[in-house]
């Protein structure tokens, strides 16, 4: 039985909810949490004669995005009424923009894992990024049998991301969505938090056998909140169609939900009763101009951005494309980074990126904390970097005074090692002293390694490590062993 | 006192000849007596005009007052009043009372003005007869079997039959215009953007626009100061700041270059419009202005671009009206869906039903362009033809209404015949200019005829000379009704 080889299609929708403290379109407070309606004024919840007003802000953080990812930020953009009745879409219609977005093109280069430890380098373009108002909620539970209207999020400013179906696996569609998040962290225009809604992912997928050119039929998948769940909603609808299409069925286009408990997807409507959205500029907005001068303006002030800051990684650091990436998934880890390499020198930028994506990351992910919490500053791992670079201590020693470090036990490494006297045995008669011990006290071993049991060596440098309780120079050791016994 | 000019009301009020109070009880007293026969109302405030008219009385005595201080005034139901019923003249709303003033009402209670109710009016502003009111027709005062005109034919009336010396209007095809024409009073429509559309229950957003009605336009220049300036919560509202209307009114029109657009005066006008049209224009000459043929050759395409582009933003504009947070709700239904339809079936009347049915279709995948786009498209080439008119004139007269006031019942089960009385007065809103409707005489039954004046963008100050001068030298706008 010959299996066709299918190839995966997918694009993402993501909707980052923008950081602005009031509303797209009125002086609403965004802030989450407050009961049920307190944030909702006339305009949210429609009344009638009220008029929507473009909060600045919104538009200027869909400029930051645009430039980040090196699209077209458009001069002239409408926004345009998506018509449907919802009872928690208070106007009867969404404001969106529809045929002229404010964001036009652009691209994001990102490293997929290749699931062997390594990474490979992987372009995604985007199609647009348009401004749109969000919807209230429908609360269902507690109303028995009827259902509250809670409109505090509606008008909640929105930037929907729209990518080309470039991806072709789930990996790729969650490194993406991972980069999308850092990337609107990084330029600072959505708080990326997940659980609260607000960067919420759509997936289209569709199959092809590998070749051909046209699209297979697409089904949509909405709002996945969780990198996990895009990863297994993904998988799982990507199966569900090879499996329809190998048994005989055709795809129909639709729209389907993941149900995250039995991590399955099940359509919700299909494209026979699909809305006609009845889209039309609307009457109520001027056409957003965003003068080059405004562009300009919001240019000077982006932060060095997470692409740029790897390849400078690189070249300058002589990092690898994985690392240089790993370190610039955050504007904080970045940060973290760049200062423990300002005080550490340049010499130890090397170094520095093992500690900061090794024993810190460990650390901080083990007590959950984020690098701002980090018990252990830039500047003290800075110095812990400089005495594993100048011979006092041994990685392994290295080791114990993070720890020290983590636990506030002093102040720097330098007070530690003092302090705990972990400094590197360097001088070589006192490491002679440790050998002659040592020898003394194994004469078996010494016996072994004469008949030539080299594995009877190790052993030896082991005990000597050991007697010096780990701070003499493990390569002074051998090499004096070596003498000694030769 | 209430069928004097607002100059001589004011300087009454200012000489302490009448209170505030007294021309408040006045007017409520002339509603409540012909409200009955008129139905120009749908609320009477009287606890509210009675305690803004001694609030004006303090303002007065402070020295504190305005030229609108102490004014008797009646809003048009499209515009929301805290506190007060505003019913848009639909069972839609017929229970709400809004949370919020809107910015018309707003200025206008800081200038002192007294609100003493709220008029009767097209549902939804959607109508040219006030036949389409869930509160039942306005009638006109000059003969109570004719329509007033519309949608503000409450507003128009109410000023007509001297209850309010103003009122408020809006004017999305001529709702101003042609109810003023067939009440025999002045009214004025503004520039899009002139006045605020905050708080001004939307029919058509593109199109609508707040303006005033007066015995006069002197009367309407003040008023029309009072309501217009830029308002920073309407996106579409016009940068410039408050002006006065009026400055100009006193300048003698010598050299005023009238526009006649051929296409107006071509057929379709009744004989006597189009004999009080004429007499109205002679007037002019003789006053030192002249003449000059123009043409607005895309005009006649007015009214079915129109009624695509105002329905397509009534049907999304009117999606709010759905039971769930405010308005009319059904009281029985199933599902959600039910809810919906149910509620809007019953809270919307036939004409509001019909547009949005209408707006609907325009906007559906596979029409929009045949549609909406093409009368997009209709409506820049109406606002070039202006454009290129004005290259040869100050001011573009002509008829409002093809006839004088239609009987009621006359027309309201042909919906296209109705359109049509608004063929003179829907371009203008297309190209978003500023026009006026001024008494010029009188037609068939004694019923009145007004003269339109359209004006370039932001000539505002020259609609109201125009119309001024020709009321220094005419007595049209000071007849009333017989019945008065």
């Amino acid at each position: 039985m010959s299996r066709t080889d299918w190839e995966v299609v997918i694009g993402l929708e993501i909707h980052t909810q923008l950081n602005t403290q009031s509303k797209i379109f009125s002086g609403a407070s965004t802030a989450f949490g407050a009961e049920p309606n307190a944030q909702a004024c006339a305009v949210d919840i429609a009344l009638p004669g009220v008029l929507p007003v473009l909060n600045k802000g919104a538009v200027e953080r869909a400029i930051r995005f645009g430039l980040a990812i090196g699209a077209t930020v458009a001069p002239k953009s409408v926004f345009a009424r998506k018509n449907y009745f919802y009872p928690d879409l208070p106007k009867g219609y969404q404001i969106s923009q529809y045929e002229l977005p404010v964001v036009q093109g652009g691209q994001i280069t990102l490293q997929v894992p290749d699931g062997k430890g390594g990474a490979y380098e992987k372009v995604v373009n985007l199609t647009r990024a348009h401004l749109e108002e969000d919807a209230g909620k429908s609360l269902h539970e507690d109303f028995h049998g009827m259902t509250g209207i809670d409109l505090n999020r509606a008008g909640t400013p929105l930037l929907e991301i729209v990518s080309e179906p470039d991806m072709r696996s789930s990996a790729e569609a969650v490194a993406y969505a991972k980069a999308l998040h850092a990337l609107v962290r990084w330029i600072d225009i959505c708080d990326g938090n997940m659980q609260e809604g607000s960067f919420r992912c759509d997936a289209n997928v569709s199959v092809r056998p590998r070749g051909q050119a046209e699209f297979g039929t697409r089904r949509e998948i909405k709002n996945l909140n969780s990198f996990r769940f895009l990863q297994q909603a993904i998988d799982y609808e990507i199966q569900w169609q090879i499996d329809l299409i190998e048994d005989g069925g055709k795809v129909q286009q639709a729209t389907v939900l993941f149900d995250a408990d039995t991590g399955e997807t099940r359509a919700m409507r299909s494209k026979e009763d699909a809305h006609d959205y009845r889209y039309f500029p609307d009457p109520d907005l001027l056409p957003l101009v965003i003068s080059s001068e405004w562009i300009e303006r919001v240019k000077g002030e982006l932060p060095e951005l997470p692409e740029a800051l790897s390849a400078r990684f690189q070249g300058e650091y002589g990092l690898s494309a994985y690392d240089a990436t790993t370190l610039t998934a955050s504007r904080e880890v970045a940060q973290f980074y760049l200062d423990t390499v300002a005080a550490a020198g340049a010499a130890n930028a090397k170094t520095c990126a093992n500690w900061v994506m090794g024993e810190l990351a460990g650390r901080l992910n083990k007590a959950e904390l984020d690098i701002t919490a980090s018990p252990v500053s830039a500047v003290q791992l800075a110095g812990l970097v400089q005495r594993i670079a100048d011979n006092t201590i041994s990685n392994a020693i290295a080791k114990k005074v993070f720890e020290a470090l983590w636990n506030k036990e002093g102040d720097s490494a330098d007070a530690i090692i003092e302090a705990q006297g972990l400094k590197q045995v360097t001088d070589t008669g006192a490491i002679e002293a440790i050998i002659d011990e040592v020898l003394a006290a194994n004469q078996k071993s010494v016996e072994e390694f004469r008949s030539g049991k080299e594995k009877a060596f190790n052993a030896l440098v082991g005990q000597c490590m050991k007697a010096s309780k780990g701070k003499a120079n493990p390569a002074q050791v051998n090499e004096l062993l070596k003498k000694k016994l030769g | 006192m209430i069928e004097s000019s607002l100059k001589d009301i004011a300087a009454a009020l200012r000489d302490k000849k009448v209170s505030a109070v007294e021309l408040a009880t006045e007017s409520l007293s002339r509603i409540e007596a012909g409200n009955a026969r008129i139905n120009a109302f749908v609320t009477i405030d009287r606890d509210g005009a009675l305690a803004a008219a001694k609030a004006a009385d303090e303002r007065l005595a402070a020295g504190s007052a305005g030229p609108l201080t102490g004014i008797p005034l009646a809003h048009k139901d499209v515009f929301c009043t805290e506190g007060v019923l505003t019913t848009c003249g639909s069972k839609m709303l017929s229970n709400f009372v809004s949370p919020y003033n809107a910015h018309v009402v707003s200025l206008l209670k800081a200038a002192g003005a007294v609100m003493v109710g709220k008029t009767n009016m097209d549902e939804f502003a959607m109508g040219s007869s006030n036949e389409n009111s869930h509160f039942g027709p306005t009638r006109n005062p000059w003969n109570t079997d004719k329509v007033p005109g519309g949608s503000s034919g409450g507003s128009a009336a109410a000023v007509a039959a001297r209850m309010v010396p103003i009122a408020t209007g809006t004017d999305t095809g001529g709702s101003i215009r042609q109810p003023a024409s067939l009440c025999g009073i002045t009214g004025i429509k503004p520039t899009y953007g002139r006045v605020s559309r905050y708080g001004m229950i939307a029919y058509a957003s593109s199109l609508d626009q707040g303006g005033a009605f007066g015995y006069s336009a002197e009367d309407c220049a003040v008023l029309l100061s009072s309501m217009a300036g830029h308002d920073p919560r309407d996106s579409t509202s016009l940068e410039q700041g408050a002006e006065d209307f009026g400055r100009d009114l006193a300048k003698p029109l010598a050299g005023l270059r009238i526009g006649l657009p051929k296409e107006f005066f071509a057929e379709g006008m009744s004989d006597d419009v189009r004999a009080a049209v004429d007499a109205a224009i002679a007037e002019y000459r003789k006053l030192g202005a002249t003449t000059v043929e123009v043409s607005l050759p895309n005009a006649r395409l007015a009214i079915p671009a129109y009624y695509v582009i105002a329905p397509a933003e009534a049907s999304s504009n009117l999606s709010r009206f759905d039971g769930v947070r405010y308005g009319h709700r059904a009281a029985d239904y199933g599902d959600l869906n039910d809810m919906y339809c149910k509620s809007r079936a019953e809270g919307f009347g036939g004409e509001v039903k019909r547009r949005i049915l209408v707006g609907t279709y325009v906007l559906s995948h596979g029409y929009y362009d045949a549609y909406y786009i093409k009368a997009q498209k209709l409506r820049r080439l109406i606002a070039n033809d202006f454009a290129a008119a004005f290259q040869q004139c100050d001011v573009i007269a002509g008829p409002v209404s093809p006839t004088v006031a239609f009987g009621i019942g006359e027309k309201s089960d042909d919906p296209v015949q109705m359109y049509l009385s608004d063929i003179y007065t829907i371009a203008v809103n297309l190209a978003g200019l500023p026009g006026l409707s001024h008494p010029a005489g009188f037609g068939v039954g004694g019923l009145p005829v007004g003269l339109q004046l359209i004006g370039n963008y932001f000539g505002e100050a020259r609609l109201l000379n125009t119309a001024h001068q020709y009321q220094q030298h005419t007595d049209w706008h000071t007849r009333v009704p017989a019945s008065l």
